[in-house]
């Protein structure tokens, strides 16, 4: 039995015009435990906690009660009350008869006779409190950001700012990502690859931040402070640390058919390439299924003329294990596949293109050197129709597209629209849209001025069906304005395809154990106040992997990502939560079942020697990582043994807290 | 049946988890949004925290109504846990005739932490349909008694 | 009072949700036989919504659909207009005496180049 002491706050008239507090105090003098009660005008005031602190001492007090306020008020403050009188904070319990009572109820018998029970609660739940300590883990100062677009590299940049140490693990051979590939950017038009290059060219300098570039993230374990990271590092067969990035294999290789990614498949390149000008690492790869030498055994001829002897047949993968503190998701997005559109003709005519693929037609590193050409025959275009919102909006049991809006599609076509009237006065340009989305700053006014400065033909109403004739596009349309469908014939068609995460953020959410919504998406910890953490301690989220956004979005959610991994990092050790769950191996059966609920993976299970009465032996038991918990309790309910228990609000603290209600 | 007793009020244990429904109690309080006294919050870190055992322990030692509020769907502080608690619930509460327990004795609600006007007319509609329904029977307990 | 009872027919026969339309007009845009029209796919699904189903009834447009189904196909938010356009049908044509086609109709439709499985189709489409 803890000897308790119950201390009773007035709050000035805010608790005592409803409740006889004096009235609370002696009630429950007769609980059993209870010591010492009494009241004071405001116990959350210096004399008040030296009150609570003199009587600690005094009576050997073991387990305090406050009838005060709200917990989420001043339960720390009284925590920490006890702690510097030699109590353990934890054995203090907050009775709620401000918020939860004074403030509601007007009949102070009433109120009286139901703070007198909240106290009673509070009584019989520190009755069954324990001591609690809260542990703590080291935390390792390096941070893994996973991708290496503009999101990764802002965040790389910021924490390497700060003076730790930054991994990024890229899996194409180049960091730069989608931002790369665009031509300029809206709404101010500048040009894309002017303002990332020189960030991507500080990325590669700051001998804080070391680029692993095609390489892919194998597997994670551990958790926040100090998780493992094991990053498989494919074969390049090119030696990075030899080539100069001159470019001689690139123009020597025989085989020359294979798709550039880099501008979207609209033009080849050979085996061994560097993807663009200004990539970084600035470093030739060789693609394995498309090389003579490996398909043949008989080519070789980068490796004859490479003056610098980088060129590595036998470079094998190889996979680096390394720790890191905090990991930030940067995983980017793609655009969806517009094949599966059938009625857009995308199959049926290379005329007919992707916004990415557009954004590669206009740009000057294009494979057209910037000129607007058709892709099948390189006539140019007269007439073009943009269509908005393709495989956005889809309800959820339509048999193809996203549900939701992918937000950055109004604008870059407003942009596009804008571009090719600006170069190409003589090209006349439609688009078709069902709303167009401008909230952002400077966004509405970019939209007008593409309707009104350089005349680009708005249409309120989507495409239905585009097709090939006479080796032009026809176009049928509805215009819900002038109710009427019109048929257009142009010479190309862009089609403002949804975009959708990068295809390996599920596995890397896997990996981290890090949540997802059902479009795959990254979820963030609170929608509102937590937006670039990740429920799961320790991993944070950075750009379009958690949700649709454009690029000044996308830096400033890298920026704010960065800030918390160097809170984080700033910190020598992690003091946990220690209300958090605790598994009895003596009843744990090792079903697997809070395994299954765990939202935090903090569950493992191992062989452990048990000695108990009914028992004796090795089994295999729950092991809670208190480092990782949250203190949810989801586990202790689906336990079927009823072994798994949450320390702070265990079964019977609860429990009692019934009975003294129920009293 | 019960005896009618003409002072009697219900008692009503309202589990509130920490993050939103209890936040939505203590803004109902600070915005003085009244409701019954007969209702008793407890507050457990997450809705997920609610073993249905507590439930049957409040029938068994005398509540009149038992009534759990989370974060509203989607919201969960710890993501997931208010869906464990609804198909909990959703199990204990298709058990409750069963038992010999009104359903109407027991609810889950949504509450978020903004919610203060939410929760008190919650809590209102419930006291009130709990003093419609009158006493309660205790369950009984029929482990042997030391 | 009529007009509701009748849109909740027609709603119940189609299974259509015309809330679920988010006025793209996809459906209009697709259409083969738009121009013969007097109320096109898309005014089909905000004038069931809006219970206007009498002037539904009362045009000609519900026997220009093709039935051929593009406006479902790609609509993007699966609302299925065609179905609705044929639950107005039905309504019409299920009342005494509106068939649309009599079989007297018929020997003046025949051609070698109309399919008869055409003439067995609209027999089935247009009566009851």
């Amino acid at each position: 039995m803890h000897r308790i002491g119950v201390f009773v706050c007035w709050c000035g008239s805010n608790i005592a015009a409803t409740v006889d507090v004096k009235r609370v105090a002696e009630a429950v003098k007769s609980e059993p435990g209870v010591v010492f009660s009494t009241d004071y005008q405001y116990m959350c005031s210096e004399n008040g906690q030296a009150t609570i602190r003199n009587a600690i001492k005094e009576y050997k007090l073991d387990g305090i009660v406050v009838c005060s306020c709200s917990p989420r008020m001043h339960e720390a403050t009284f925590r920490k009350t006890a702690l510097t009188a030699g109590l353990n904070p934890y054995m203090v319990e907050i009775a709620n008869i401000r918020e939860q009572c004074s403030w509601i109820h007007k009949d102070m018998p009433e109120g009286t006779e139901k703070a007198i029970i909240l106290a009673r609660a509070a009584i019989a739940k520190v009755q069954r409190n324990a001591p609690l300590v809260a542990g703590s883990s080291p935390v390792t100062k390096r941070a893994l950001v996973i991708g290496g677009g503009i999101a990764g590299i802002q965040t790389a940049l910021d924490v390497a700012e700060a003076g730790y140490e930054v991994d990024i693990v890229e899996k194409s051979p180049t960091i730069g990502g989608r931002m790369a590939q665009l031509d300029k950017t809206f709404p101010t038009l500048d040009c894309a690859a002017c303002i990332l290059t020189p960030k991507m060219v500080d990325a590669s300098q700051n001998e804080k931040i070391n680029l692993i570039t095609y390489a892919e993230l194998e597997s994670v374990s551990g958790f926040v402070g100090n998780f493992t990271a094991k990053i498989r590092k494919k074969a390049r067969y090119v030696d990075e640390d030899k080539c100069t990035g001159c470019g001689v294999c690139t123009e020597k290789c025989p085989s020359r058919k294979g798709l550039n990614e880099f501008n979207m498949g609209l033009n080849t390149r050979g085996a061994v390439y560097i993807p663009f000008a200004q990539a970084i690492p600035n470093v030739a790869v060789i693609d394995k299924n498309q090389c003579l030498h490996f398909r043949t055994g008989k080519c070789g001829l980068c490796e004859k003329n490479c003056s610098a002897g980088a060129i590595k047949f036998d470079q094998t993968e190889e996979i680096l294990e390394r720790q890191y503190g905090a990991i930030i998701v940067a995983t980017g997005f793609k655009p969806i596949d517009a094949s599966a559109f059938d009625e857009y003709a995308y199959c049926q005519s290379k005329d007919v293109v992707t916004s990415l693929e557009f954004e590669r037609l206009m740009n000057a590193a294009g494979p057209s050197k910037g000129t607007l050409v058709c892709p099948s025959d390189g006539r140019h275009p007269k007439e073009i129709v943009f269509v908005q919102c393709v495989g956005s909006r889809c309800s959820s049991d339509a048999s193809k597209g996203k549900e939701y809006c992918s937000k950055i599609c109004c604008m870059y076509t407003a942009k596009h629209a804008m571009l090719v009237r600006e170069k190409y006065p003589d090209v006349k340009v439609h688009v078709f849209y069902i709303d167009v989305r401008t909230p952002g700053k400077n966004f509405d006014e970019f939209y007008r001025r593409a309707v009104e400065q350089y005349d680009v033909d708005y249409i309120k109403g989507q495409v239905g069906k585009v097709s090939v004739e006479n080796g032009r596009l026809h176009v049928q349309g509805s215009n819900l304005i002038d109710n009427e469908q019109v048929h257009i014939d142009c010479d190309m068609v862009v089609l403002a395809t949804a975009i959708e995460p990068d295809p390996t953020a599920r596995s890397i959410g896997t990996m981290l154990t890090a949540s997802m919504d059902t479009n795959d998406f990254f979820t963030e910890a609170h929608p509102k106040l937590r937006p670039v953490e990740s429920p799961t301690a320790g991993v944070f989220l950075s750009g379009v992997c958690q949700g649709p956004k454009d690029i000044p979005e996308t830096v400033a959610q890298a920026s704010a990502a960065a800030a918390k991994v160097i809170g984080l990092l700033s910190k020598d050790s992690l003091t946990c939560n220690p209300c958090v769950a605790h598994s009895d191996p003596l009843l744990c059966n090792g079903c697997s079942q809070c395994e299954n609920v765990c939202p935090y993976g903090a569950i493992s299970y191992e062989d452990r020697e048990v000695r108990g009465p009914e028992f004796r032996g090795v089994k295999r038991v729950a092991v809670v990582n208190e480092a990782v918990c949250q203190g949810c309790g989801a586990c202790t309910v689906t336990c079927p043994s009823t072994a798994m228990d949450l320390k702070g609000f265990s079964n019977e603290q609860i429990m009692s807290e019934v009975d003294a209600i129920c009293r | 049946m019960p005896v009618k007793n003409e002072n009697w009020t219900p008692t009503i244990v309202a589990f509130c988890c920490n993050w939103c429904s209890y936040a939505g109690a203590d803004l109902a309080g600070s915005s003085r949004l009244s409701y019954p006294a007969n209702v008793k919050i407890i507050r457990i870190p997450c809705s997920c925290r609610l073993n249905p055992l507590f439930v049957l322990r409040a029938f068994q030692r005398g509540a009149d109504g038992v009534i759990l509020c989370g974060c509203h769907p989607g919201d969960c502080h710890y993501t997931t846990g208010n869906y464990y608690a609804r198909r909990r619930m959703t199990l204990l509460f298709s058990m409750l005739d069963y038992l010999g327990i009104d359903r109407r004795r027991t609810r889950v609600e949504w509450v978020s932490a903004a919610e203060g006007a939410k929760f008190s007319a919650t809590m209102n509609d419930f006291a009130k349909t709990i003093t419609e329904l009158g006493e309660n029977k205790k369950l009984g307990d029929l482990r042997c008694k030391e | 009072m009529e007009d509701k009872y009748l849109s909740e027919q027609i709603l119940r026969m189609s299974g259509v949700n015309p809330k679920k339309c988010m006025k793209c007009g996809k459906c209009s845009a697709t259409c083969p036989a738009y121009d013969e029209m007097e109320y096109h796919p898309h005014q089909f699904v905000t004038m069931v919504q809006k219970g206007r189903i009498e002037e539904l009834m009362n045009s000609k447009s519900i026997y220009m659909c093709l039935s051929c189904f593009a406006c479902l196909e790609r609509c993007p938010r699966n609302v299925e207009p065609a179905k609705l356009i044929e639950a107005v049908r039905l309504a019409v044509v299920r009342q005494q005496g509106m068939n649309h086609m009599k079989p007297d109709d018929v020997p003046a439709l025949l051609n070698s180049d109309l399919p008869q499985q055409a003439i067995v189709t609209a027999m089935r489409k247009y009566n009851k």
